[in-house]
């Protein structure tokens, strides 16, 4: 290699890290002067913007006079991929009323370890009962655990609807004995 | 001494029904993979070595294997959706599409303008976020490590906007028979607007650090030559096949879509290189850019999905009054629509390929069978011929050049 291509490929390689650093020594000062927003975020303190549509752990929803939107219909059970929904339905009576229909869903199970997410439960069912909405930290320890029951999705009722937990537990052993 | 190393690890391989049958006794064959962080997921590369000089580099792959097209037959048409993107989980709205128009194209229907041109900013937004992981893991490979996190943080507004019109940032299944699952939320253009205005200066700033980078062009330039005859010959398609400076890109060659109303060009390279790959890539992301630019100002009004109910699920109000809209969502989600006997197939262009799902219908709910074209697949093939003669480290530089997903590959 003669002098002169030496001191020419010196240069260029001078002049190509000059630039990369450059970009980087830009960023960094970027960041230090916060100029620019910063991308990281500290999670858990911090958590990232999550949008409307958001598909995470299904809540089952209920009517502002507390009864539950679910019918039993199995319908979204029926449209899930992953197959990982039972639905098991019971009748309404006058006296003991969970939702508005005939009726209602005495269990509600998803193995959350088969979920996929894909929200096709949301769009089958017809009452808008299920929705997917932003809780996402959802590991736990066994996999029993996993099995999520109905007690787990249903939303808080409003405290003046609200069934006291005894007559919930004599609904369900009279449910049991049918 | 190397001669019995080489024996054991023969005998290693023959175990696992592996043949390796080195060409003479002063070869050395070697594991690159499974597990090695720049085979790109589980790929294993068994390679035969003359010194440090490539005598042969077979793939071997099936490491991920799931059986995903044969579950496919177990779904409704619109189930199967949530299967394709799990097949190349980087451009999950181009598998849903390239499942999509081949059943379509089976049923016989199209979308309206509105959801044609969606489709069409969806995928351009998932070719510029796979292309985008590709960058960054490919100079990961070759030690630039900075380009990452520069790309990454682009791709993360590429998957906000997919998060914001899905709910989620990897898996859609947005693009189902019919249309799509729903329209663009409030605010939407805004974001995507804003994104392609601030992304020019971030690709440039990638460019800057790699294109005039010594060290990056010594490791690129001229190492993975392939010629246009082996390309056609294996199948190759995509960037691979168009640095190799052949004009073929299915976007351009057999419009989908509507691609044809887009004013974009399709980037040639000459060379067939590792670095002409990085340039056809480069080139590309600014075309899709282009392309999503020119759908935001053009973007019609209008339905975004068919209205054959015996197709696409009535709107929800519709269910409250009307007892047929009830009728047609309860055939629809449990027993799903019957497309007429036949097959098809149609050509999508993925970032990594030709892309198209092989479907055939003996008229029931479900698919006989569904069958994908996997570009990656095709395109390892042409590992090998890429390699041979070159030394150890240029594989590397090789397998990211092809930009694979084995999730693909191995279905
Ligand atoms: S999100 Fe999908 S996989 Fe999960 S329960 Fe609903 S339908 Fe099934
Ligand atoms: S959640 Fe909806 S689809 Fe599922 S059983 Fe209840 S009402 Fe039916």
């Amino acid at each position: 290699m003669s002098l002169g291509t030496f001191l020419k490929s010196t240069i260029d390689g001078a002049n190509a890290l000059r630039t990369g650093f450059g970009i980087t020594f830009r960023h960094y000062a970027e960041q230090q002067l916060k100029t620019k927003p910063v991308d990281t975020i500290q999670y858990p303190e911090e958590r990232r913007e999550q949008y409307p549509r958001t598909r995470w752990r299904h809540v089952l929803t209920r009517y502002d006079n507390g009864l539950e939107k679910c019918i039993g219909c199995s319908l979204c059970a029926g449209a899930c991929p992953a197959r990982c929904i039972y639905v098991q339905a019971a009748e309404n009576t006058d006296e003991q009323r969970f939702s508005p229909g005939e009726r209602y869903a005495a269990k509600y199970e998803i193995n959350m370890l088969r979920c996929i997410f894909c929200g096709f439960c949301q769009d089958a069912c017809p009452t808008g009962a299920i929705v997917l909405r932003k809780d996402f930290e959802l590991s736990d320890y066994t996999r029993e655990d996993f099995l999520y029951t109905k007690e787990m999705f249903l939303e808080a009722a409003p405290m003046e609807t609200m069934i006291p937990a005894s007559t919930i537990g004599a609904m369900n052993r009279e449910n049991a004995a049918k | 001494m190397a001669i019995e190393l080489q024996e054991l690890n023969t005998n290693a391989l023959n175990a696992q029904g592996i043949q390796v049958d080195a060409l003479d006794d002063t070869t050395m064959v070697i594991n690159m993979g499974p597990q090695h962080p720049s085979t790109h997921g589980v790929l294993r590369v068994v390679l035969e070595l003359d010194g440090e000089i490539i005598v042969r580099a077979t793939p071997h792959i099936g490491y991920v294997h799931t059986g995903i097209e044969k579950s496919m037959e177990y779904q409704t048409y619109m189930k199967a959706v949530t299967n394709t993107d799990r097949m190349d989980y980087l451009s999950a709205h181009i598998n849903n599409a390239a499942f999509t128009l081949s059943v379509e194209n089976l049923l016989g229907i199209a979308p309206p303008p509105r959801g044609q041109m969606l489709r069409v900013m969806l995928m351009e937004i998932q070719r510029l976020a796979s292309h985008l992981v590709w960058i960054a893991t490919h100079c990961l490979d070759l030690g630039a490590m900075t380009v990452y996190f520069y790309a990454f943080q682009q791709r993360e507004k590429l998957l906000d906007l997919t998060e914001m019109i899905s709910g989620v940032r990897m898996m859609p299944s947005w693009i189902v028979p019919g249309g799509l699952r729903g329209d663009a939320p409030e605010g939407w253009f805004e974001r995507a607007k804003e994104f392609v205005d601030n992304f020019p200066e971030a690709l440039e700033e990638l460019e800057n650090l790699l294109s005039a980078n010594p060290i990056f062009r010594e490791r690129t330039q001229g190492v993975g030559y392939i010629s246009v005859d082996e390309c056609l010959g294996l199948g190759v398609s995509g960037s691979t096949l168009r640095a190799a400076g052949v004009d073929y890109d299915v976007r351009k060659a057999k419009p989908y879509s509507g691609y044809e109303q887009f004013d974009f060009y399709v980037p040639l390279g000459e060379f067939s290189d590792v670095y002409d790959r990085f340039r056809v890539r480069m080139a590309e992301m600014w075309q899709s850019r282009e392309i999503i630019k020119q759908c935001i100002e053009k973007m019609p009004e209008g339905a975004i999905n068919i209205s054959d109910r015996k197709i696409v699920p009535p709107p929800r109000k519709e269910l409250d009054n009307s007892m047929e809209a009830v009728i047609h969502h309860f055939k629809l989600w449990t027993e799903g629509f019957h497309p007429p006997v036949g097959e098809s197939y149609v050509p999508l262009e993925s970032p990594k390929g030709e892309i198209g799902f092989y479907i055939v219908s003996d008229g029931t709910n479900r698919p006989y069978r569904a069958h994908m074209r996997p570009p990656s697949f095709m395109n390892l093939q042409a590992l090998s011929t890429m390699c041979v003669g070159r030394l150890m480290a240029d594989v590397v530089a090789v397998i990211g050049s092809i930009d694979i997903v084995l999730g693909e590959i191995d279905r």
